[in-house]
């Protein structure tokens, strides 16, 4: 697979906790939080120093696409610019990590430093894999008016931060320069009419297939900004039912579903092939994570494209968008001295929110957005309407019934093997289900 | 021991230790004996109890409660997880039976196939040409590559749109639109296919060495019998290679149950989860949503129903006339 930053499987990513062991561990410095119940940011009071004796820690992400050298770059430079502490950065797939971090923190083989989605901190906190941070947040003074709403409520569960926001991401439309000019048109769609517009001109240009609809992955990211678009929402705002199966939702996945009956599309397209035909000139556009920017960059040299924000379908503007952010691990045998360590690492990354724009993510900062070297990148386009930026709700287990619930009924749709109401309403069945289970679980 | 003193002894049925002192071996040999083949056995008894037994015994303690690893309470259900699996209201259910069913479907398409081809292969293999080693080792080669170095190669090649398969038909005039990754039944096909290709040097290598311990004086009895190839094939080969075949027949259905790789990389269970066979579906609960309890609750059901086959195999092959292959599957 050539998954870039992202991979269908990070919304199955769950995660992990300690078991009872964990739990009495290292306290103090906390800002909040019962006594004693757990860990609470720990390593004393955060001062934004470490002088303490010389430290090693484990950082562990998903960056294994163009975002990756850009986070090795940064790692070395904070490597060198603190003799005593030494990074080590591990990267492998976010589907893999999500996987296997919950273990490994089990187990006390976990990292001290990790990154992680927004949609998957709540996840990971329910699990205890992870620790409050409300103390780094208040030494970086973050502000909540420094950020989009989304993404700083995004990081909050059970009213402690878990996550420090390092960027945001989201769904946009790719188009081959070389077959839009050819067909004559000047700029990628910005609404409906000038998609069907667009789809129309290049067919009758000689593309049969312009737009090639996905059956997986990012299928449902489509979705979900459609369904945003058309006033619906995927679930409900407390995140405790499926609301998919809305005639918004129907709605959305039979426009879908409509660009395969009306040809735009080939049947039967499987896992990646819009986009690798994308990068050979098999189609004309696609839509795809912006995190795609470098890969096309590194993978398809000679491709002309461009990129732009998603289309406006139905009656509002929104997209699909997430967050990365860093975390920091619960341990077993809690380090003061790592996790002082681990905190002035992770103020400093986060310090650096406008270098990371180079790996094609999108600031959380809105002061970093501002910023002139932002606005010369390829993804700045996409960033100029944060507003119309949509997260799904931060509820733990959230990944997992979107896979199980919303990812099977787009399948099956867009392989014609159902109806859009027909699979969605199943698939709401069997999500509704699993967020009843989840509440029981994880006791929300 | 008590009986020895209330039962008339003959002078043959001495108790041990009535017995005379040692002519040679009698005596202290035997008396040890009875511990050296445990002594003997100690190593792997030892490796089958901590990795093979209390396994076992700790998954079916696990099926037994709701056991998501990563939270502190685990909470007894008793049977509720193999009730869930059942159970068509409930949210694994549905899916359970259906990755049991592609499981099934897979098995009862690639088995005979790979019992069937493998053999004609060694056979061809087993007559003397020049270059056979090379053949031979052709056969053998995809064994060799891993699943994941298969599947990616097979996804390419299959793609429904953008593969190399469908482009190839399109030159020769055939359908070159057929959905082999994200439509059944091509995706069955394509697995099938996939499969047999992959795995056959595997069967025909065991096939081969079979083939090679039938003693030649038989085929000549066979020939100066007058009996022609067919004769030769129903008479010699097979009851010559009866033992070779079951153990061909039981490790090949075990290993198809066992599909994972394939439809993970290659269809990735599309179209919905229809080739999303049962150990891949155990997976996903167990690794990914970190439900062990239903995972676990799931394997054991899946390995009584092999248990149940492979048994049944056995009898089969206990009859003297060898049943035709498509009494395994029914």
């Amino acid at each position: 697979m050539t998954r870039s930053d992202y991979s269908r499987r990070n919304f199955l990513g769950l995660s992990a906790a300690v078991g009872a062991a964990g739990l009495t561990a290292a306290c103090g410095g906390g800002t909040s939080g019962p006594p004693g119940t757990e860990q609470q940011g720990g390593g004393g009071e955060f001062t934004g120093k470490y002088e303490g004796p010389n430290v090693a820690l484990a950082f562990w992400n998903g960056f294994t696409g163009g975002d990756g050298p850009y986070m090795k770059k940064l790692v070395d430079q904070f490597n060198t610019e603190h003799p005593n502490i030494k990074v080590t950065m591990t990267t492998i797939r976010w589907q893999d990590y999500y996987q296997k971090v919950p273990a490994a923190v089990q187990s006390g083989q976990g990292p001290d430093v990790g990154a992680a989605h927004q949609d998957n901190l709540a996840t990971l906190a329910a699990r205890r894999s992870i620790q409050p941070l409300d103390d780094i947040a208040k030494e970086l003074k973050l502000e909540e008016s420094d950020f989009i709403p989304a993404v700083w409520k995004g990081g909050i569960y059970q009213d402690k931060r878990y996550g420090i926001p390092l960027d945001v991401h989201s769904l946009a439309q790719y188009w081959n320069s070389d077959q839009l000019s050819k067909a004559g048109l000047d700029a990628p769609p910005a609404n409906r009419q000038e998609f069907e517009q667009a789809v129309s001109k290049l067919k009758s240009g000689g593309q049969a297939n312009p737009f090639w609809m996905p059956s997986l992955w990012p299928a449902h990211l489509i979705f979900f900004s459609l369904i945003w678009q058309n006033g619906g929402a995927p679930y409900s705002e407390d995140g405790q039912s499926a609301t998919f199966n809305s005639q918004e939702g129907v709605e959305a996945l039979t426009w879908m579903v409509d660009q395969i009956k009306g040809g735009a599309s080939p049947k039967n397209v499987a896992i990646d092939t819009q986009y690798n035909a994308f990068k050979t000139g098999r189609n004309a556009g696609t839509f795809d994570g912006i995190w795609q920017i470098n890969d096309l960059k590194a993978t398809a040299p000679k491709l002309k494209w461009e990129m732009a924000a998603v289309p406006q379908i139905f009656d509002e503007k929104a997209v699909w968008s997430n967050g990365h952010n860093f975390v920091l691990m619960t341990q077993r045998k809690p380090d003061d001295n790592k996790t002082q360590a681990a905190k002035v690492f992770i103020n400093y990354i986060s310090e650096k929110s406008a270098e990371w724009g180079n790996s094609g993510m999108i600031p959380a900062r809105n002061s970093a957005r501002a910023d002139a070297s932002f606005s010369k990148l390829e993804q700045a386009k996409v960033a100029t309407d944060v507003e119309s930026f949509r997260f799904l709700p931060a509820v733990p287990g959230i990944g997992d019934v979107t896979f199980q619930g919303i990812e099977q009924a787009i399948s099956k749709a867009t392989l014609l093997q159902a109806s859009p109401k027909e699979a969605l309403d199943a698939s709401a069945g069997v999500a509704n289900k699993l967020l009843e289970e989840n509440r029981k679980k994880f006791g929300g | 021991m008590a009986s020895v003193d209330t039962r008339s002894a003959g002078p043959d049925t001495l108790g041990p230790a009535e017995r005379a002192p040692a002519p040679g071996r009698r005596g202290p040999s035997r008396h040890g004996g009875r511990w050296v083949p445990y002594v003997l056995l100690a190593p792997y008894l030892l490796l089958f109890f901590a990795f093979v037994l209390a396994p076992i015994v700790y998954g079916i303690w696990v099926s037994l409660h709701i056991w998501d690893f990563t939270l502190p309470n685990k909470p007894w259900t008793g049977l509720g997880n193999y009730r869930d699996l059942f159970d068509s209201e409930s949210v694994v259910g549905p899916d359970f039976i259906r990755a049991m069913k592609a499981t099934a479907i897979f098995t009862i398409l690639s088995v005979p196939l790979l019992v069937v081809i493998p053999l004609g292969v060694a056979m061809l293999m087993n007559a003397k040409f020049p270059g056979r080693n090379l053949f031979r080792a052709v056969y053998f080669a995809p064994y060799v590559l891993g699943v994941a170095v298969i599947g990616v190669l097979w996804r390419y090649i299959l793609d429904g749109n953008i593969g190399l398969l469908n482009h190839y038909l399109g030159i020769l005039g055939l359908p070159d639109d057929i959905a082999w990754t994200t439509s059944t039944p091509a995706a069955w096909v394509a697995l099938v296919g996939v499969t047999v290709w992959w795995t056959l040097g595997f069967n025909a290598v065991i096939y081969l060495a079979g083939l090679q311990d039938i003693s030649p004086e038989l085929y000549e009895a066979a020939i100066i019998d007058g009996a022609g190839p067919w004769a030769r094939f129903r008479n010699v080969t097979l009851p010559g290679l009866r033992p070779v075949l079951q153990f061909v027949v039981i490790t090949t259905i075990i290993a198809s149950a066992n599909m994972f790789g394939q439809s993970y990389i290659i269809t990735q269970g599309q179209p919905g989860n229809e080739t999303r066979t049962a150990i891949m579906y155990i997976a996903e609960t167990g690794l990914k949503n970190f439900d062990m309890g239903r995972a676990a609750a799931m394997s054991f059901v899946l390995t009584v129903c092999l248990l149940l086959l492979s048994g049944l195999v056995m009898l089969l092959f206990r009859e003297r006339k060898p049943k035709p292959l498509k009494g395994v599957s029914a």
